[in-house]
């Protein structure tokens, strides 16, 4: 920004982030505190659940090393739905994108067989995003094209990709063996262990390294995070994708193609879930499977959400999912309170954020009224 | 006794002092107009009224004893009617339902329809406000809406109405008819706030006016005392150049020539039929007519966000018949949208970014896809000089300036991006005095740099004033063209309304001939 006019710049800055931000750590803060009522009305003992919550999600290296392991993803999903949102588009078929770009990347990780990684990775990842994009270019065409609505079809597509998988893994794809999966992907493919590349000696001495199952993926999902906020903020078809999402009329006007931008907008959104299956594969499983992924895609909507649709922002957000799923089985383990309280936690962190939008809409207007009102 | 009396309202809000101590008296029978420019405070004072919002400090006298008004409901059970700028009816229901509710007449829970039908009839015919009670609010022009909101307020009771901004959107015809409808209100004992800032209006319906300028009342006068020039002084502040000053046209070549262009609309009517004319470079041309006569579909052809179904547009000999949006713009076209919130602004854009729509793809605002932010801010912060945009700074969101300065932004987005052709669509549509003079300042600059303009508007004065030719749209035709000083009012009032026209007659089923008019074809 440059705020040559006046000082806006720096105390705004700080005001923009403190606004931004403290809605939604104020949204966790309330889930917690009403998670803790639910949990104390159900007889379970709420300070020692989150102590353990704790425990399990950043208490040790190894417990931070779960909850980047489990954020990764997310990150990727978040990200591309809140690209999506910005142009006005609900891609609440991520998963399905997903499993597309997870499948190519399984696919083509026994395929390359000895390409150095310094090939293998790039080329997979990018192999993944032609995919998940690909498997968003169907029902942004119908968007585009007939105003189909994107909600629908991406949420059958994600059935399709979903069974698809299923069927190739028993299949045509289906390594010997007793179990429905694919074939180990070839070395050079896997995303490293972040502790792997650190000697013994150095995760002797500091300790804080051996972050456990995490792997290099989490570099190329805070990559991906800036990149979509350098797009959105900085290059024309960022520019042109908010447009069309604030107001395609105006947008058409100025001669931006609703048309275009919609699908380029649901493509990029694609894209980045696509990446997301891809690091699950090369990073965690090593190969496709029917459960491969655990919902990422939905929970992806609920890290943009409270991300407020800002790309940085999705990286808190994410880390907080992941945190919140990694120490669950710390929680019911330790605490014996049942994992599923988890998920009313995350429920609950969805609702007051949601209620914040309801209530920031509401005070707009009201402004709204009263400046209207002056005119 | 005043029927109404406000005392010193004062209401602050939050960096503004909307009004300051303002008084004013109504009495029975009488028709005050409030004038202001936008921003002066005069919605805030009725919204006051009216019981949408407190007062600071001042009190409410009704009937000569004091009262506070809590609500809408409590201000409508005083006898307080409001007709909004926006009109607040519900589309789908009928105009019977739309008046009786919030007060149904009804037996157990069922609603009597056949007494409220009965009885919005008879206001209907009372007051002279012409409307259809069983026809949905959707099928109705924007006039006859108009009716229906006042008949609302009269069915509830109303002494006192109050009428925001009533001719904003109305058509010249529909003005006159809804003064006529005022009269005979008044005729009746009720007693009419009208607020406006349209200075010929003031001047033909008040008995009283009063004048306010920054949240104060800065004079009270009455239309004998005073004249436009007058009236247009007090409401700025200064001296207003209300004609605006130009010489003759030259032609300097061909620049818009459109030919035997059909268009047709949403609904796949041919609205524009078989359309001939052409616009030199230093030449303002005007397409007057009432609203939904074409030219929205005319105007969307030309700016490529509509294609056309036959004949051809070239500028300056360059086919952009079926040419997209993008590469008019690019061709050199430049385009004020009629409707500013919705086609030309994005209001939750700052100022800077809505000032490169259009341009954003090229230097130095963008190169190779990335853009400059640095270059669009310096970009904007010239062009909120020139064009005199009140803002603290070019990041200010569009949607917290005013009208007024929200046209400027569009105005020196279009203007500035120095087009060939500029087609301006209502380009001083709910402004106050002050920015009209900008714009049409603005509008003919560009006619005298010998770039060609085309205007569209439904206000007579302005084609009058600016236009050094006028065709007259109707039915999607252009059915007489005059030259500048050829035409007055009346006679462009006359061909708008199909007078003279070829086709005067011939045109079958609806009656869009004369006083009925556009009803339900908006």
């Amino acid at each position: 920004m440059s705020d040559s006019k006046e000082g806006t710049s720096r105390g705004g800055f700080a005001l923009k982030i403190l606004k931004g931000v403290g809605t939604p750590f104020f949204a966790v803060l309330l889930a917690v505190a009403l998670g803790s009522l639910i949990m104390w009305l159900s007889g379970y003992d709420a300070v020692a659940a989150f102590r353990a919550l704790y425990l399990g999600s950043f208490g040790t290296p190894k417990a931070i090393g779960d909850t980047l392991l489990r954020s990764t993803p997310l990150i990727l999903t978040g990200l591309g739905l809140a690209y999506g949102f910005k142009a006005n588009l609900f891609n609440i078929g991520a998963e399905g994108q997903l499993f597309m770009g997870g499948l190519t990347a399984a696919w083509l990780g026994v395929l390359i067989g000895t390409l150095p990684w310094y090939a293998a990775v790039p080329i997979l990842i990018v192999a993944a995003m032609i995919a998940g994009a690909a498997w968003a270019f169907v029902p942004a065409i119908l968007k585009a094209k007939i105003g189909a609505h994107e909600v629908i079809t991406t949420m059958m597509f994600t059935y399709i990709a979903k069974y698809i998988v299923s069927w190739l893994v028993v299949g045509p794809l289906k390594a010997p063996g007793p179990i429905p999966q694919t074939n180990q992907i070839a070395p050079s493919a896997v995303l490293p262990r972040i502790q792997s590349l650190f000697s013994p000696e150095t995760l002797q001495s500091f300790p804080f390294l051996a972050l456990g199952r995490a792997h290099t993926g989490i570099f190329i999902a805070v990559i991906a995070a800036v990149v979509v906020w350098f797009m959105l903020k900085y290059t024309t078809l960022g520019y042109e994708n908010r447009a069309v999402g604030l107001n395609p009329s105006a947008a058409e006007t100025g001669g931006i193609s609703v048309a275009a931008t919609t699908v380029k907008a649901l493509c990029i959104s694609g894209a980045l879930a696509g990446i997301a299956g891809a690091v699950e594969v090369m990073g965690v499983h090593g190969r496709i499977f029917d459960q491969f992924s655990s919902g990422f895609g939905f929970t992806g909507i609920a890290v943009a959400l409270l991300a407020k649709n800002h790309p940085i922002g999705v990286i808190p957000a994410a880390i907080l999912f992941g945190a919140l799923s990694a120490g669950a089985g710390t929680m019911q383990l330790e605490a014996e309170v049942p994992q599923k309280i988890i998920l009313i936690i995350q429920a609950l962190v969805i609702f007051f954020v949601a209620a914040d939008e309801v209530f920031t809409w509401k005070v707009k207007r009201r402004q709204k009224e009263a400046v209207s009102s002056v005119q | 006794m005043p029927v109404l009396e406000l005392r010193k309202i004062t209401k602050v809000f939050p960096g503004v002092v909307a009004n300051d101590r303002v008084s004013l008296t109504l009495e029975r029978g009488e028709i005050v107009a409030l004038l202001g420019e936008n921003g002066a405070g005069k919605t805030t004072l009725m919204n006051v009224l009216f019981g949408l919002l407190p007062a600071d400090s001042g009190e409410i006298l009704v009937d000569g004893s004091v009262v506070k008004i809590k609500s809408p409901r409590h201000a409508i059970d005083l006898g307080i009617g409001m007709v909004h700028q926006h009109f607040m009816l519900i589309e789908l229901l009928t105009v019977t339902e739309n008046i009786v509710l919030g007060h149904e007449p009804a037996h157990f829970g069922v609603i009597d329809f056949a007494t409220a039908r009965a009885k919005v009839a008879e206001l209907s015919k009372r007051y002279g406000l012409a409307v259809d009670p069983d026809a949905r609010i959707m099928d109705l022009s924007v006039g006859a809406q108009q009716r229906v909101e006042i008949l609302k307020a009269l069915y509830q009771g109303a002494r006192v109405l109050i009428l925001d901004e009533p001719t904003a959107v109305l058509t010249p015809q529909e003005v006159r008819e809804l003064f006529e409808v005022i009269d005979a209100l008044v005729a009746e004992g009720l007693s009419v706030v009208f607020i406006t800032h349209k200075l010929e209006e003031v001047l033909a319906v008040a008995d009283r006016i009063v004048v306010v300028r920054d949240g104060t009342v800065v004079g009270e006068t009455t239309p004998a005392e005073t004249d436009d020039a007058g009236l247009a002084c007090m409401m700025v502040g200064r001296d207003v150049v209300l004609r605006v000053e130009k010489g003759p046209s030259t032609c300097g070549g061909k620049v818009l020539e459109v030919d035997h262009l059909c268009v047709k609309d949403d609904r796949h009517l041919e609205t524009v039929r078989s359309v001939t004319f052409s616009v030199c470079g230093g030449e303002i041309v005007a397409i007057a007519g009432v609203s939904g006569n074409g030219q929205t579909e005319l105007i969307e052809s030309i700016v490529g966000l509509r294609r056309p179904s036959g004949g051809s547009i070239q500028l300056k000999g360059e086919d952009i018949t079926h040419a997209s949006a993008r590469r008019s713009i690019e061709t050199g076209v430049s385009h004020i949208p009629e409707d500013r919130q919705r086609r030309g602004l994005i209001l939750e854009f700052d100022i800077a970014e809505n000032l490169v729509l259009g341009d954003h793809r090229h230097p130095p605002y963008a190169r190779h896809g990335i853009m400059h932010r640095r270059a669009i801010g310096e970009g904007a912060l010239k062009r909120v000089e020139d064009y005199d945009i009140r803002t603290p700074s070019v990041h200010v969101l569009a949607s917290n300036l005013s009208g007024g300065n929200q046209q400027k932004v569009v105005v020196a987005r279009e203007i500035g991006r120095g087009p060939e052709l500029l087609v301006a669509a209502q380009p001083t549509r709910g402004l106050d005095v002050g920015s009209i003079e900008f714009v049409h300042r603005q509008i003919l600059n560009e006619r005298d740099a010998g770039k060609a303009v085309l205007l569209i508007s439904l206000e007579l004065e302005e084609v009058l004033s600016l236009a050094d030719r006028i065709y007259v749209m109707f039915e999607g035709q252009l059915v007489h063209e005059f030259a500048a000083g050829e035409a007055d009012a009346d006679t462009l009032g006359y061909y708008m309304t199909g007078g003279g026209s070829k086709k005067f007659g011939v045109v079958s089923d609806d009656a869009t001939n004369d006083d009925e008019r556009t009803e339900g074809d908006e």
